[in-house]
């Protein structure tokens, strides 16, 4: 990257100044001028010459332009002189270019053609509180939006199971083949990980108290109770989630989305509920065989670092571990399955037409989706702790 | 100036009437509309009617609100002020199921064509008619495959949108368009981004289907050459009155431009009406 060498007034000296010639002044332009090196600033110039003259001096009426020594120029000239138009029309000044070559003075009218475009607000200048209230006003609307969508792909969905709302099948085993052969590699690695991790931790908290031989409780009741569903639910959330995004924000910007709505087709049913169903039927399914690999990962520490035979590990995780346990983790993984489809999907479907737009619209969905998934289980595991599951 | 036959009536004058056809209401009436993006008003006050059967252009510079409007007009955008009626009846407050009969009645042929990229050329202009009849698979595969003889593509049922050009997606996008024969055709820019060649075609596609089915067709479009091939009566959205100020057959408007701004448009010149 070129550098960009500090403006100084030497620097710029030898290319404008400003001399007084009766009741004018005059801009003298010399050297060469280009874009490559820093160019003098015209209200600058303006400024220290009107500082630099004797108090009492005439009054200034007119700004004149000397290019009789000038040498090449490209735009930077040009930015020069415009500077000077517009300085001269605030500070009510004449701006003669009778000294400016034509070609420069006929590029300095062109820029004049076309006035300045009065973008026509019909609101005023706001202030800081009613921008506040105005924030407050859009996070409520965008609430609206979000519970809207929410209770109309669930009026759908119901419509769906009494066979008023023909959905695309096709679009729905996409998604379902989507999330079971192409999501296991990742699910499986992450999965292996965090049994790994849990029987890690377990191994070294637990030999200090003597009690090693209870880490398969530990890695039993935390995979298929919490981090099982909790990882799995993440993982889709970055993977499945954005993917949503992306995919229904591109098809909004090519208005693939409006030709659905202009023919009377709801993409809800079109679009949405193929991809919510999907996820809500593959997800119990990813996370029962993340269960099973994060146990088997546990299982692998716990036998490498303590006295343990398979049959104790499983033995000893059987007698800690109930089926609610099991079950309330595929509950979990249901919900973050519907989380994720219909954060997803909504942001999607309201993706601006900016170039990154499509982007914004995956990164939010990925933040919204994991945001909820922690909310829901935070939620879940409460009720489950009222109700002593 | 002496001021043209067609130009607009002011503000405060009434909203013109439509030449009202034998059998009712205008197929598209347009009653003191506002055009907005966001806080920003686009255009004011826009009042016309869009004769059964005709090629009615919406012409003005680039972000005059051509694109905004015929969002309006096809109800992907709801009106901020004023009505757009069609038939006769208010479609900005009509319900969901009215709106969809209303809907079932229009095609519209996006700028870039807005073809599902998920699904081959076959699969897009048959989606309507699996949706909207009753009709068998046969059925709809015959109907799909002269909609795509009729623009011309025959043997492309197969193919995905990614694999066409710019022009061949144009066309297929009007297959789909007419799929279901409607009786309001909208097109959104159709020569842009397309050859002389292949705007020619499109435009002769345009004329075909209105003089064969008797559509009444929407075009937005600033491309000079095909306004004057295509349309009947074209209205002018002028950028810096922020509302229409010319309503009427191109090539007159030309001949006999009722302000600078459409003398400049029409005749592709940066020069007032001398």
């Amino acid at each position: 990257m070129r550098g960009t060498a500090p403006v100084t007034a030497e620097a710029t000296a030898t290319l404008a100044e400003i001399r007084r010639e009766d009741d004018s002044l005059v801009a003298v332009l010399s050297g060469e001028w280009n874009l490559e090196r820093p160019a003098p600033r015209f209200a600058q110039l303006m400024e220290s010459a009107l500082s630099a003259e004797p108090t009492g001096a005439r009054k200034v009426r007119a700004v004149n332009v000397d290019a009789s020594a000038l040498g090449t120029w490209d735009s930077s000239l040009l930015i020069f002189l415009r500077q000077g138009q517009e300085y001269c029309e605030a500070h009510q000044l004449e701006f003669g270019t009778e000294g400016v070559p034509e070609r420069i003075a006929s590029l300095l009218a062109l820029a004049r053609v076309v006035p300045e475009r009065v973008t026509d607000r019909d609101e005023p200048r706001l202030s800081p509180v009613a921008r506040f209230g105005l924030a407050g006003i859009a996070a409520w609307d965008a609430a609206h939006v979000a519970v809207t969508f929410t209770g109309e792909v669930i009026q759908r969905g119901a419509q769906l199971l009494r066979g008023r709302v023909r959905m695309r099948w096709r679009e729905f085993w996409v998604v379902v083949q989507s999330n079971s052969s192409g999501a296991l590699p990742i699910v499986t690695l992450i999965a292996l990980l965090i049994g790994v991790i849990v029987a890690f931790l377990g191994v070294v908290v637990l030999k200090r108290f003597g009690a090693g031989y209870y880490v398969s409780y530990l890695v039993g009741y935390g995979m298929l109770r919490e981090l099982g569903a909790l990882m799995t639910g993440i993982i889709m959330a970055g993977r499945t989630g954005a993917g949503f995004a992306a995919e229904l924000g591109s098809m909004k910007i090519t208005e693939e989305i409006d030709a659905l709505s202009t023919l009377g087709i709801s993409p809800i049913d079109h679009l949405v509920l193929p991809r919510v169903l999907g996820l809500f039927v593959m997800m119990p399914l990813l996370v029962v065989y993340a269960d099973l690999v994060g146990i088997v990962g546990g299982m692998g520490v716990s036998l490498a670092m303590l006295d343990l035979t398979p049959t104790q590990f499983v033995h000893g995780m059987l007698t800690a571990v109930e089926l609610s346990d099991t079950l309330l983790g595929v509950f979990k993984a249901t919900i973050y399955g519907l989380i994720i489809g219909m954060a997803g999907c909504m942001k999607g479907l309201r993706t601006g037409s900016d170039a990154g737009a499509v982007g914004r619209s995956a990164t939010s969905a990925v933040v919204l989706g994991i945001t909820l998934i922690i909310l829901a289980n935070a939620v879940i595991d409460w009720l489950a702790a009222l109700l002593q599951i | 100036m002496t001021r043209a036959p067609f130009a607009v009536p002011g503000p405060d004058s009434a909203p013109p009437l439509a030449v009202r056809v034998p059998d009712g209401a205008p197929p598209i009436e347009v009653r003191h509309l506002t055009l907005r993006y966001g806080p920003f008003v686009v255009m004011r006050d826009l009042n016309f009617a869009v004769n059964r059967g005709e090629v009615f252009v919406i012409m003005g510079g680039s972000g005059s609100g051509k694109s905004t409007l015929l969002k309006h007009l096809i109800g992907l955008k709801a009106p901020a002020e004023g009505t757009i009626l069609i038939d006769g009846e208010d479609f900005g407050a009509a319900d969901a199921e009215a709106r969809k009969k209303v809907l079932r009645r229009m095609g519209v042929l996006y700028q870039n064509g807005a073809l599902w990229s998920g699904l081959t050329l076959a699969e897009n202009v048959a989606l309507p008619l699996t949706e909207f009849t009753t009709l068998g698979a046969d059925a709809i595969g015959d109907v799909v495959q002269f909609k795509l003889a009729l623009v011309g593509l025959r043997g492309f049922e197969h193919f995905y949108p990614a694999a066409l050009s710019g022009g061949m997606r144009k066309r297929a996008a009007l297959a789909r368009a007419i799929a279901l024969d409607p009786e309001l055709l909208f097109f959104d820019e159709p020569s842009s981004g397309l050859d002389p060649v292949s705007a020619s075609r499109l435009d002769d596609l345009i004329l075909e289907i209105k003089a064969s089915f008797g559509t009444t067709i929407v075009v937005v479009s600033h491309d000079l050459a095909s306004i004057y091939r295509i349309a009947d009566r074209a209205l002018f959205l002028d950028i810096e009155q922020k509302t229409m100020t010319a309503l009427g057959n191109p090539a007159e408007m030309r001949d006999n431009p009722p302000n600078d701004a459409v003398h400049r448009f029409l005749t592709r010149s940066s020069e007032g009406v001398t």
